[in-house]
């Protein structure tokens, strides 16, 4: 059967119109519109003392200025505290425009609108803002001893305590037959999209209506507060997410700044507004993501079994939390990983600093978390001389122990209960794949070409596809095209192939017939957005079941017209056919007609549906409780998040000269239960890993002492090219989910998240030094090697003393 | 990340492009492969008056080549010059240190010569220039006039070259006989700027004796240098040398700066390492040049 798609590794459908250019991305619309820019702030932290406009008045083909004393209404008050909680008790956030205070490099506080970019930036440069320098918090320490305070009314610089606790660890602790402790820090990175935020407005001032598109993940909700701060009824408002190009979670922030800036500024000057992000803009003012420190202890016994685990984190928030904290959550209950931990207590303190907010990007708490767990067994492992992967095994949750309640509340309000899972498979995959038994064999060829060679796992285990709900449309037109729609929206996943196989398989339509719109608010108005690998579970598993309800409508309709059961019917190639009947069909475009009964033939094939037509007067035309149209729209709203799992092995030459540091190998056994298609995942398991060993050995945030952002552009942040990135091969297993319809698990972030755990694991194997500090480049790295403080491992002492390494 | 205002001028001549120059004065910039110059618009962080483009001046994009050197016009892009075999036999590291230059996109908009004119500590071509012994020919409104290396970099980013001028060519002599080359270089990631860059040079006497070193770093240092290691190894049989040795030399005359991506003390590391390792390569080459005399 040819329209059973679902699981194969269909080609994105999408690609072809990216690749060869016809992308209709953010920037690309617009293109008479006039062009924002900002103003933003040159200090960390500062009050600021006055603006002066004059000097850029003078400059031909400025439209407009405005700063915190033009906003009005909603606009003047704090920008959104979007995800509430009650251990986040000293919320702040900024406003449109900086008002009195800025508290980072690159908050905006003066908005220049003009007839193009280039003018407007003109203008923008000879705006003069005048401050006074206040003092600066940079660091998770520095935040934490509080000598100076991001907000006034916040002295400790503590935004939140969030506190969880599965027993009483300190008891525990002190029956634990072994215990440990030690400190570890991870440091910034961030989303960085190739395509940067943007937004553009047009306000119709005849209709009243605005549109705006804006480079995001989540356009329903950003309608939905465009509507409350700029006063207006929702119904007057549509925002359309075009092709985005990668958000990874950046853009799922919102409302920014700019995103109600420059559709109050469309509607006041009644024109077209755009603003497109440039790069350092993004770096400066979007967000970034992962600063913390953990200070673990862990009790376990001569076996390497964990009895209890204790963990604080100090999580880097930045300067505001419009995102509340939801990061330092996930940190918090995914930190446990595979693993069972008699008695785990977690305390995070997520403090304030002066620098770039802290919001969710790919991963979004996990590879902090399964750093600090994994790290963890490394130490176990070391301490009693065990080989790392048999710590783990002795730990891991059993395949017959599931649904696993670990006694933990999620980041989105429910339990944390693994719904399905196989671990031990997952480790016996990765250690053949990765060929972990032959590590020794690996590491004495590579000394023999002058290289050092360690190999580093990490496992974790995802919560993906949390609620509250997405949606799904699903509609057949009388011309044989499905059209389905979800108000959740893409970002370059694959989503239109990935749906359009859904809908293909559960309808029985040839793919090619299938049309798939995201985020577009004018086709579907309730949604939540792209982010926590929820697409696949949430709006796949919506989008299936509003194609069963087509399809059960349309059997229905068929089976009048065929004098047949429904029960007899299947639909195949489009086709509507009694089983084993050869010519007993209709096609499915005429059951569409059909569905709606006609007054007004407006073309051929609708007069089969108008009133002389058709047969049967003992009934309307409409029955009751039916609708017209062969369409159906379902929700799926899930209990709560279906866990994914996964394992990863890196393998890393070191020059002992120059301390350069080389994944050879990199290897990735990964459950997402049932797959929609392995080519699309495979794909998000290849970026994920890129930004896994970015955020390993690349990529951070050189922030100085002043707060200044020191590698704001992609010459100093080093985003790795292909070049750095490994070949990674890649095991599936399949663990279906018995939460939801599809059986799906999500998938989008799984690749990021053991990157740092397996890298920092491989490079101390192979260096024999603790690594504490990640991401690590070469130049720490030989830092590390002549430091009289660094650690020596006990795996490296005991190698030194039985020869293994000279 | 859009320029301020400016005047373009795309002159066909090289006395119209010097005319152009002259009139606009200070506030005037040559274009050439646009490759620093325009990030450096875009960001705001320079603001000239005027571009003269000199893209479009006919007789600046040739390499040649003659037994004393190679001369390279002013609009030859990195990757010509990386492709150029005659260029490479008279002077191998025209070849070696290009294909350290960026990547293929930038090499083949970037011109070696405005590598030079920009005087960058980081370029590859500045360090070639200066361990070749190489000069450049500037064309002014009171006509031509060489500038030998030395007198050319003054700073980062800043050369000796003053008011209205266009260099038109770079030379770099021929490689001196008996000798061989090498350079290398680390970067974070494959094409970036170099974390620390080493190119040598090693000239052996007829009995395969080591008779010079010299050796030039990239982004070690203000300006480009050279410096002589043959104290380490002269008079060495050539497969006896201690090039580590030579190494160490080199570490002790660097001077290198500390930035986010290396420490000073991890870039004099590195000078040591590389300089060890192309120090042995380019023996070899050089002992191979001998055999074949
Ligand atoms: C992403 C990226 C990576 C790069 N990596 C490297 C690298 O690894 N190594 C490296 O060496 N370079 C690198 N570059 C720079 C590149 O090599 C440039 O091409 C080169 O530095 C300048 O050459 P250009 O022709 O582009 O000069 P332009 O950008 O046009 O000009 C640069 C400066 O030189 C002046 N100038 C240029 N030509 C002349 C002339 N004939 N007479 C007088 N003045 C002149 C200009 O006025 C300007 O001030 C990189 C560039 C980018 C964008």
């Amino acid at each position: 059967m040819t329209t059973k798609l679902f699981g194969e590794p269909v080609r994105r459908r999408e690609d072809a119109r990216l690749i060869v250019g016809r992308g209709r991305y953010l920037d690309d619309i617009g293109h008479t519109a006039l062009a924002a820019a900002f103003v933003r702030s040159p200090h960390a932290h500062a009050r600021i003392t006055g603006i002066d406009v004059d000097g850029a008045l003078d400059v031909e083909g400025l439209v407009a200025i405005y700063t915190y004393e033009d906003l009005t209404g909603p606009m003047a008050e704090p920008l959104p505290v979007l995800i509430p909680h009650p251990q986040l008790t000293e919320p702040r956030t900024g406003y449109p425009l900086a008002r009195e205070v800025v508290r980072h490099v690159g908050e905006p506080v003066v908005m220049v609108v003009a007839t193009d970019r280039y003018v407007a930036e003109d203008a923008a440069e000879r705006i003069v803002v005048t401050y006074d320098e206040l003092p600066v918090v940079v660091g998770v320490d520095a935040a934490y001893e509080a000598r100076a305070a991001v907000h006034d009314d916040v002295p400790d610089n503590v935004a939140a305590r969030h506190h969880q606790e599965t027993g009483d660890v300190e008891p525990a602790l002190a029956a634990s037959p072994r215990t440990l402790s030690f400190t570890q820090y991870i440091e910034r990175s961030a989303s960085m999209p190739m395509e940067g935020r943007g937004v553009h407005a047009r306000w119709d001032a005849d209709d009243r209506s605005l549109r705006v598109y804006s480079s995001t993940q989540a356009s329903t909700s950003v309608r939905a507060a465009i509507a409350a701060k700029l006063d207006l009824s929702l119904d007057t408002v549509e925002v359309i997410a075009p092709d985005v190009g990668g958000g990874f979670g950046v853009k799922i922030v919102h409302p920014w700044p700019e995103e109600l800036l420059v559709p109050m500024a469309a509607i006041a000057l009644g024109q077209e507004v755009k603003w497109a992000e440039d790069r350092r803009e993004h770096f400066i003012s979007s967000a970034h993501e992962r600063q913390q420190r953990q200070d673990v202890t862990v009790g376990f016994d001569d076996e390497g079994r964990v009895t209890a685990l204790d963990v604080h984190v100090l999580h880097d928030n930045g300067a505001y939390t419009p995102y509340g904290i939801i990061v330092p959550i996930i940190t918090a209950t995914q930190l446990v990983g595979p693993y069972v931990i008699p008695v785990y207590r977690v305390r995070v303190d997520s403090v304030y600093t002066n620098t770039v907010i802290v919001t969710p990007y790919r991963g979004a708490g996990r590879p902090q978390a399964c750093y600090a767990m994994e790290r963890t067994m490394d130490r176990i492992a070391d301490e009693l001389g065990l080989d790392r992967a048999v710590v783990r095994e002795r730990n891991l949750i059993q395949p017959d122990q599931f649904p696993y309640d670990h006694h933990l509340t999620f980041q989105d309000g429910r339990p944390v209960i693994y719904d399905s899972g196989d671990y031990p498979g997952l480790l016996d995959k990765l250690r053949t794949l990765a060929d972990w038994s032959s590590a020794d064999v690996l590491r004495d060829e590579a000394a023999a070409r002058g290289k050092l060679l360690g190999i580093g796992m990490a496992m974790y285990v995802e919560g993906t596809g949390p609620g509250p709900y997405e949606g799904g449309h699903v509609q057949v037109l009388g011309s044989g095209k499905v059209l389905v729609s979800t108000g959740l929206t893409s970002q370059g996943q694959g989503h239109e192939t990935a749906f359009a196989q859904i809908v293909a398989s559960e309808l029985g339509v040839p793919i090619e017939d299938v049309e798939v719109t995201t985020g577009d608010t004018r086709r579907f108005a309730y949604a939540v957005g792209t982010f926590a690998s929820r697409a696949a579970v949430m709006s796949g598993n919506a989008i299936a079941l509003a194609a069963r309800g087509v399809r059960e409508k349309a059997l229905r309709i068929a089976a009048d017209v065929l004098e047949a059961d429904p029960g007899d019917l299947e639909i195949d190639e489009g086709l509507v056919q009694v089983r084993g009947t050869p010519g007993a069909s209709i096609p499915l475009r005429t059951v569409a007609v059909l569905s709606n009964p006609l007054r007004y033939a407006f073309d051929e094939a609708a007069k089969q549906a108008t009133q002389f037509t058709t047969h049967d007067d003992s009934k309307p035309p409409v029955a009751e409780g039916d609708a017209p149209g062969l369409e159906h729209r379902d929700y799926y709203s899930p209990i709560r998040s279906t866990f994914a799992s996964g394992a990863h092995a890196a393998v890393v030459e070191i020059d002992p000269e120059t301390w350069e540091i080389d994944v050879v190998r990199y290897a990735v056994v990964h459950d997402c239960g049932n797959v929609v298609n392995p080519m699309i995942v495979e794909g998000q398991v290849h970026g994920g890993v890129a930004q896994g060993v970015a955020g390993a050995l690349y990529e951070r945030m050189a922030y100085d002492a002043d707060g200044q952002l020191q590698n704001a552009s992609y010459m100093d942040f080093l985003m790795p090219y292909a070049s750095e990135v490994p070949d990674v091969d890649i095991d599936h297993q399949q663990t279906p989910s018995p939460l939801n319809p599809l059986g799906i698990k999500g998938a989008g972030e799984a690749g990021v998240i053991p990157g740092t755990a397996a890298i920092a694991s491989a490079i101390e194997d192979a260096v024999g030094r603790r690594i504490t500090s990640m991401p690590i480049s070469p130049t720490e790295l030989y830092d590390l090697m002549r430091s009289e403080d660094s650690e020596t491992t006990a795996t490296a002492a005991r190698r030194a003393g039985t020869g293994v390494m000279a | 990340m859009k320029p301020a205002p400016f005047r373009y001028a795309d002159p066909g001549t090289l006395d119209e492009a010097l005319a152009v120059l002259s009139a606009e004065g200070a506030g005037a910039k040559v274009l050439a492969g646009g490759q620093s110059l325009l990030p450096l618009l875009s960001m705001r962080l320079a603001a000239p008056a005027t571009l003269v483009d000199i893209n479009g001046v006919p007789g600046l994009d040739a390499v040649e080549v003659t037994g004393d050197g190679v001369t390279v016009g002013a609009l030859v892009r990195h990757n010509a010059l990386l492709h150029d075999d005659a260029a490479a036999r008279v002077q191998p590291l025209l070849a070696r240190a290009t294909a350290n230059v960026a990547h293929p996109a930038i090499r083949n908009r970037g011109t070696t010569v405005g590598s030079i004119a920009h005087a960058d500590p980081s370029g590859e071509m500045t360090s070639v220039l200066a361990l070749t012994d190489g000069s450049v020919t500037v064309a002014t409104p009171s006509g031509p006039s060489t500038v030998e290396w030395r007198d050319l970099f003054v700073g980062p980013l800043e050369t000796s070259i003053s008011g209205p001028a266009v260099v038109t060519s770079a030379f770099f002599p021929a490689l001196p006989p008996r000798s061989g080359t090498a350079f290398a270089e680390i970067a974070r990631r494959k094409g970036d700027y170099a974390v620390c860059g080493a190119g040598v040079v090693v000239t052996l006497d007829e009995d395969q004796r080591v008779a010079a070193v010299r050796a030039s770093y990239v982004s070690v240092g203000l300006t480009p240098e050279v410096h002589d290691l043959t104290d380490a190894v002269i008079g060495s049989p050539v497969e006896k040398a201690d090039w580590t040795a030579a190494g160490e030399l080199a570490r002790t005359l660097v001077d290198p700066d500390g930035d986010i991506h290396a420490s000073a003390d991890y870039r004099r590391l590195l000078v040591g390492v590389l300089t060890g390792r192309t120090l042995a390569e380019a023996a070899a080459e050089a002992a191979a040049a001998v055999t074949r005399e």
